[in-house]
């Protein structure tokens, strides 16, 4: 059973070798990049199944025992969020049947879609710190060569842009192990937090905390650090920028609250103070920038940075309800942001641009186009019963209970604008009468199909989640009280090692 | 760039480099070297030739291409590490077999894997460099 | 050893964010391979720097004889380095192949994805000809 916990990063990783052994056979490596999805979709769902009835699924890689080894481990957070992993992953597969050009697939687009995510499974699955960055960069290694795959001058512009923050991302998160490792001699996070919360590390592990929060800040796009996405997501294909917009974020902020919820732990208040104006600001600057755009994925990646803000109110928080909220924003933000990135493609597939002033008319000319916007788009705005709708309740009610009315304020308000920014992409780009010289194409059936089909699973999922708020939260109530019990999650991993470490101080690391 | 001597020097100099690359992998396990330097090493060998021969004896001298080298050691490298998941054992467990008087095993597939994968990975590059400027 | 590598690395820090704050991708990304350096340095150190004494451990012993260096953080350095050996060398690429097609590697007179007053080039959407910027100037 322990293999569960590895099926989804193998499957994507295998397949990657496979997809990339069939270089120019393109049908082929489609066909492996959609049966890889769906498998690991299925190996997921298994894992989730396993975690909920029988508790965490472990295993020591290599059997090197932890904390010596390296250690997989997933609770029900990272279990759900591989499945969502594999469903969007899924959607995109298919959708990148019609999006993806004859050239970007000779370049490797599945090899390198496939890498992507056996990188992001990796990183919800790893339970050691340098493995995690290991995961980071197979993640950005293999984002770099998708953002750049079309040799566009806005593509290479954007990637330029991409790298060089990411770049110095994984540099500060280095920084960080080294920090850490210098100050408590492991990198196993179960025993990093046994050795921090006890106090036996000497040195600088708060500036250790404040590198990491960086780092994965940056990753995240949290309010002082987001100017290199929407600097960059709107460049690539439409595929590419729909996966970024699901889910590299969103291993940031997985990254944020696993850390902050296990190592940093108990610091009194240290958490809450530093996450609570990140957590306000990201929602309203990223609000307020998506609202002075134009051209839909723009608007839509602005929107990435204020959502982003919603789910960093757990960590301001800290409470069960507010972790709760977390992790529900989270898996209803992966699908529908993901989902709102493909409509814009197929937008584009009608007016041959994104930019809202020159389209129109497409309630006209593709009504059932206009529903699947819709319910993607009031769900992010938070309409109920969409599953937007519950996070951003959830989200409201943990404010108020913590009687915090400042960030219940600012979440409300945040939630209108949102609002705002979707009436208006649905007026510019659906009501309105499309504008003097908007060129009107229609796509054929044939890609259509592929490009319509998982737009419509995406968004049958959030009406699903919606419509079945019940089971989501309590998955999410349950991940939330694994989150805050990080001694369990300890003890989970290290095993009788666990009781080694607790009763007598271990040596300083030299 | 290419002289008589270099020519002549590259004979000899690239079948010692394979050799030397090919103990750094044996004796990686337990001593310094392994799959790595190994690759390195053998990818060094061919991007001598090129530099003496020319890029297309280089490529011809390979006999392979370099991509395809590279992902027959990353399957390699997956297959060791999933070889313990028949007997029920973690991802990556070595498993030893030393009948034959010789330590192999797993962990020397997997060395074997990363040394095809590295001489792959960094021929490709060269090459592909070589095609642009 | 480590107060002078402290020095090192403080000095190699300083030269990287010099170098990245230019506008020229190149010396940018001289400057993050810099800051790089800098970073696998700390990790090195985080394991002590002893001389001369390798963490092997002879044929028939257990544990290693007496005092050595901690093995894990040079396997770290090693990692961290191979991968930003590859970022680099992908970053490197992606530049050159930017300066080929487009005749510079200069932030502001890319600036494709986000046009500013001076870019030569201002595609709202990427589309090639920046027909749409056009339009709604016009």
């Amino acid at each position: 059973m322990t293999w569960l916990v590895v099926a989804p990063i193998l499957f994507p990783l295998l397949g990657a070798i496979l997809a990339a052994l069939l270089g120019r056979r393109r049908v082929l490596a489609r066909g492996v990049a959609v049966a890889v999805c769906i498998g690991m979709t299925v190996s997921a769902v298994a894992l989730l199944v396993q975690v909920w009835n029988h508790g965490m699924v472990t295993m020591a890689v290599g059997n090197w025992a932890a904390p010596f080894g390296i250690v997989l481990a997933a609770d029900h957070l990272s279990a759900v969020l591989t499945v969502i992993t594999g469903i969007t992953g899924l959607a995109v597969a298919v959708y990148a049947v019609a999006d993806i050009d004859r050239l970007r697939e000779a370049r490797g687009y599945h090899a390198l879609f496939l890498v992507l995510l056996a990188g992001v499974n990796g990183a919800f699955l790893t339970g050691d710190l340098f493995n995690l960055y290991v995961w980071f960069e197979v993640m950005l290694i293999a984002s770099f060569g998708m953002v750049a795959l079309g040799r566009t001058r806005a593509e290479l512009d954007g990637a330029m842009r991409y790298l060089a923050l990411n770049i110095v991302a994984t540099l500060m998160f280095l920084l960080a192990i080294a920090l850490l490792f210098g100050s408590t001699g492991t990198l196993n996070l179960a025993h990093l937090h046994v050795i921090v919360s006890s106090g036996q590390a000497e040195g600088a592990v708060l500036a250790a905390g404040l590198l990491l929060a960086v780092a994965f800040g940056m990753k995240a796009a949290v309010f002082p650090l987001f100017f290199w996405l929407p600097a960059s997501y709107h460049t690539p294909a439409f595929a590419v920028s729909a996966i970024f917009a699901g889910l590299l974020t969103k291993v940031g902020v997985y990254a944020l609250i696993r850390v902050f919820t296990l190592v940093f732990a108990d610091q009194d208040g240290f958490v809450q103070t530093l996450f609570w104006p990140v957590a306000a600001a990201t929602m309203v600057v990223g609000v307020l920038g998506a609202a002075s755009q134009t051209e839909i994925r723009k608007i839509l990646s602005f929107h990435i940075v204020s959502q982003i803000g919603y789910m960093l109110v757990g960590l301001a928080l800290l409470t069960p309800i507010a972790v709760t909220a977390a992790v529900f924003y989270l898996i209803h933000h992966i699908v529908v942001k993901a989902n709102l990135f493909l409509v814009a493609g197929v937008i584009h597939r009608y007016c041959r641009t994104n930019d809202l002033a020159l389209t129109g008319g497409l309630v006209r000319r593709a009504p059932w186009l206009a529903v699947l916007f819709l319910v993607p788009a009031l769900s992010l705005a938070g309409i109920p019963p969409l599953s937007g709708f519950w996070a951003k309740l959830l989200i409201v009610q943990a404010s108020l209970d913590a009687a915090d009315l400042a960030m219940a304020a600012v979440a409300l308000v945040v939630g209108l604008f949102t609002i705002f920014s979707m009436i208006k992409i649905w007026n510019e780009a659906f009501w309105k009468a499309p504008p003097d010289g908007a060129v009107a194409v229609t796509p054929s059936r044939r890609d259509l199909r592929f490009l319509c089909a998982p737009v419509a699973m995406l968004a049958v999922l959030t009406i699903c989640v919606g419509l079945g708020a019940g089971p989501a939260f309590d998955l999410a109530q349950r991940a939330s009280a694994e989150l805050l019990d990080p001694r369990s999650y300890a003890r989970a991993i290290l095993g009788d090692f666990m009781v080694l470490t607790s009763n007598e101080p271990l040596g300083a690391p030299r | 760039m290419s002289t008589l001597i270099l020519r002549t020097a590259t004979r000899m100099l690239t079948a010692l480099l394979l050799l030397v690359s090919v103990y750094l992998l044996w004796r990686g396990h337990n001593e310094p070297g392994g799959g790595f330097v190994g690759g390195l090493t053998a990818a060094a060998a061919f991007i001598l030739v090129a530099i003496s021969d020319g890029w297309q004896a280089a490529r011809r001298s390979l006999g392979i291409d370099a991509r395809l080298l590279a992902l027959i050691g990353l399957g390699l490298a997956a297959f060791a590490g999933l070889v313990a998941g028949l007997l029920g054992l973690p991802l990556l467990t070595g498993l030893w077999w030393k009948q034959a008087g010789l330590p192999l095993g797993t962990p020397l597939l997997f060395d074997i894997g990363v040394y095809l994968a590295v001489m792959g990975s960094v021929l490709t590059v060269a090459f592909a460099i070589e095609r642009e400027v | 050893m480590e107060p002078y590598l402290a020095v090192v690395i403080g000095l190699l820090v300083a030269a990287a964010v010099y170098l990245m704050t230019d506008r020229h991708m190149v010396r940018m990304l001289f400057g993050v391979a810099l800051l790089g350096t800098a970073v696998n340095l700390v990790v090195f150190v985080s394991g002590d720097v002893l001389r001369g004494l390798p963490p092997l451990i002879a044929v028939d012993a257990t544990t290693p004889n007496g005092e050595v260096a901690n093995a894990l953080p040079q396997a770290l350095v090693l990692t961290a380095i191979v991968i930003g050996f590859g970022l680099f060398s992908f970053a490197l690429a992606l530049v050159f192949k930017t300066a080929q097609r487009f005749g510079t590697a200069d932030v502001d007179q890319l600036g494709a994805a986000e046009p500013t007053a001076d870019s030569k080039f201002s595609p709202v959407d990427g589309s090639k000809d920046g027909a749409a910027e056009r339009k709604r100037a016009a």
